[in-house]
């Protein structure tokens, strides 16, 4: 299904930062998308499922969790984080300023698949020192 | 058992200055007064497990513990050896760093950027071409009757800016508190903010420019012939435009729902021609719901430094600044940096994809109080003391008001600050760059 990813801080998120990011708190606070109720039924997934969310830019996966700010349909939410960054284009349209808002996503079922923890995802994703 | 009153909170931008800490043995072992993400901060700082204690430099691919005299060492070197160097973050430790991190870049030749590059970085866009008509905190809490977010949700971003500075507290014109003000919230979402506000207006998405213009449109008198803009029906926007005008104090929050959309500055800009048009009426102000507890500071700093606000290259012996060139993301997807110095912040995390591909293929210093996706993939690692926890600092509120930041326990053995950590990299700099002068005059 179609949506429009839009990504920022959670209260959850700025705490489970502040208490280390190389913790599981942090994949549980951050490796999410958060899906408006109807959306979710259309999808098919239920709380709890991973789900992948690709763009452009890349694809990840990812808890799916029914928002707490419904409804905004066709809208999903995640949390700033290595996870919602993977997929953030990096056009700046020379403001300086990426698109962490309105990115076109696909989001598809992935249930089963494994959500990676910050430091398997950065170290799947950056390789350090390739020309 | 020593308490602390009064003592800052070093998060968010709110820079709230009622906190109270109890430490027992050199640990905190209870926090009053913050919120949730203060709280946390406060604690984990006692959690050596999770902290970064020993610095690290990166040999046959691995990062290996070294002491802090090879580190810094190190670090000194891949900046001297660098033709651009980057230095970035800033945002959450304090001015006195700054300073000294200018002055590095300075004798570097280098760019400095901070974190408003990723939040208010369009804001400051946008007061260059508008100006900011602004107040501090203390006026909204006296005075403010009409408090529109637009864009932000501080009940996740600034938890107690709600209840210290806009709806919640008694002011001296608003003896009633949340009674005598009216709370209304602009979003794409009905987020936890907008459930508690008086008015909740659900925008479309990237059509916030359509609707502050209509707004505008309204309060200098014309007539909406649509009959809905941005998803928000005429009747509607003509009763806020009306709300706005008949208020006695009004003031805009606004966020990064504004900032990152489509739109980006041109969205402040307009806002900000909204809030001029809206002083025809009545007084009203706009605010930054600034992030990181110490930006505003940074942007002080660099403006008292260098000039400019945040985004400075000092590459041509003078300060240039040209955000879309010399702003980190463009830098990094250009691949024109070629050694990036990282500081109380985490890119790694919060850049996109194509700005880390290039970090991860040049030299990189991380200094940072925990481990991070940055501090990952750095080559030099050099832990650092908390400010406003373990060292005393100071730090600007998102209205720039300075607050002094300051120390209730000791940090971890021999971490230190990020102006010690700071000095010495500059010293070492410094020391080879007058080497090569003296070798050159022989």
């Amino acid at each position: 299904m179609e949506f429009t990813l839009i990504t920022g801080r959670t209260v959850a998120q700025g705490e489970a930062m502040e208490k280390g990011k190389i913790s599981e708190g942090f994949t549980r606070a951050c490796a999410v998308v958060e899906l408006d109720p109807e959306d979710m039924s259309k999808l098919g997934a239920y709380e709890g499922d991973e789900v992948k969310v690709a763009t452009e830019a890349g694809e990840v996966v990812v808890v799916a969790r029914k928002s707490s700010s419904p409804p905004h349909q066709g809208v999903a939410f995640m949390p700033m984080g290595p996870w919602a960054n993977v997929i953030v284009g990096g056009d700046t349209a020379s403001t300086g300023m990426p698109p962490f808002k309105g990115i076109k996503a696909e989001i598809t079922l992935a249930k089963g698949e494994r959500v990676l923890s910050a430091e398997e995802l950065v170290a799947m994703i950056y390789t350090k020192k390739e020309e | 058992m020593p308490g602390y009153t009064d003592v800052i909170c070093s998060f968010c931008g709110t820079l709230c200055d009622d906190i109270e800490v109890v430490v027992e043995d050199d640990k905190i072992v209870d926090v009053k007064h913050a919120c949730r993400i203060g709280t946390a901060k406060f604690l984990a700082s006692n959690d050596y497990e999770h902290r970064l204690l020993k610095p690290m430099v990166r040999k046959n691919d691995k990062l290996t513990e070294v002491d802090i005299e090879e580190a810094i060492e190190r670090a000194a070197e891949i900046l001297k050896d660098a033709i651009k160097p980057l230095l970035y973050g800033w945002s959450s430790t304090s001015c006195e760093a700054h300073s000294v991190g200018i002055e590095l870049a300075e004798e570097l030749g280098g760019v400095i950027d901070n974190t408003a590059t990723v939040c208010h970085g369009p804001s400051v866009l946008a007061v260059h071409d508008a100006g900011y008509p602004g107040c501090t905190l203390g006026e909204v809490k006296n005075r403010a009757d009409l408090i529109i977010y637009w864009g932000a949700n501080p009940m996740h971003g600034h938890p107690r800016h709600l209840s210290r500075y806009s709806i919640f507290p008694r002011g001296y014109f608003r003896e009633r508190g949340q009674q005598d003000r009216e709370l209304v919230v602009i979003d794409v979402r009905k987020t936890d903010t907008a459930k508690i506000a008086n008015k909740f207006i659900k925008v479309n998405y990237s059509e916030d420019y359509e609707l502050i213009s209509a707004l505008r449109k309204v309060v200098n008198g014309g007539e909406l012939r649509e009959e809905s803009v941005a998803g928000v029906p005429r009747e509607e926007i003509v009763a806020m435009a009306e709300k706005m005008k008949n208020a006695q104090f009004g003031v805009l929050f606004f966020g990064m729902g504004l900032t990152q959309s489509y739109g980006r500055h041109r969205n402040i800009d307009n806002a900000i021609c909204l809030v001029r048009d809206l002083n025809a009426h009545t007084k009203f102000v706009m605010q930054p719901m600034r992030g990181h507890y110490n930006v505003t500071g940074f942007s002080e700093v660099l403006s008292w430094q260098a000039g400019f606000p945040f985004a400075v290259d000092m590459g041509r012996g003078f300060a240039w600044y040209n955000p879309g060139e010399t702003t980190a993301n463009d830098l990094l997807q250009r691949g024109e940096c070629d050694a990036a110095l990282i500081i109380a912040s985490d890119p790694v995390s919060h850049f996109p994809r194509k700005s880390i591909e290039h970090l991860a293929r040049i030299p990189s210093i991380a200094i940072d109080i925990h481990p991070t996706p940055t501090t990952q993939l750095a080559d030099v690692v050099i832990p650092s003391a908390i400010a406003g926890i373990e060292v005393e600092g100071t730090a600007y509120r998102m209205d720039a008001v300075p607050l002094r930041l300051r120390k209730v326990k000791e940090p971890p053995e021999g971490v230190l600050s990020d102006v010690e950590i700071l000095r010495r990299i500059l010293a070492r700099v410094r020391d080879e760059a007058l080497t090569v002068k003296a070798e050159v005059a022989k």
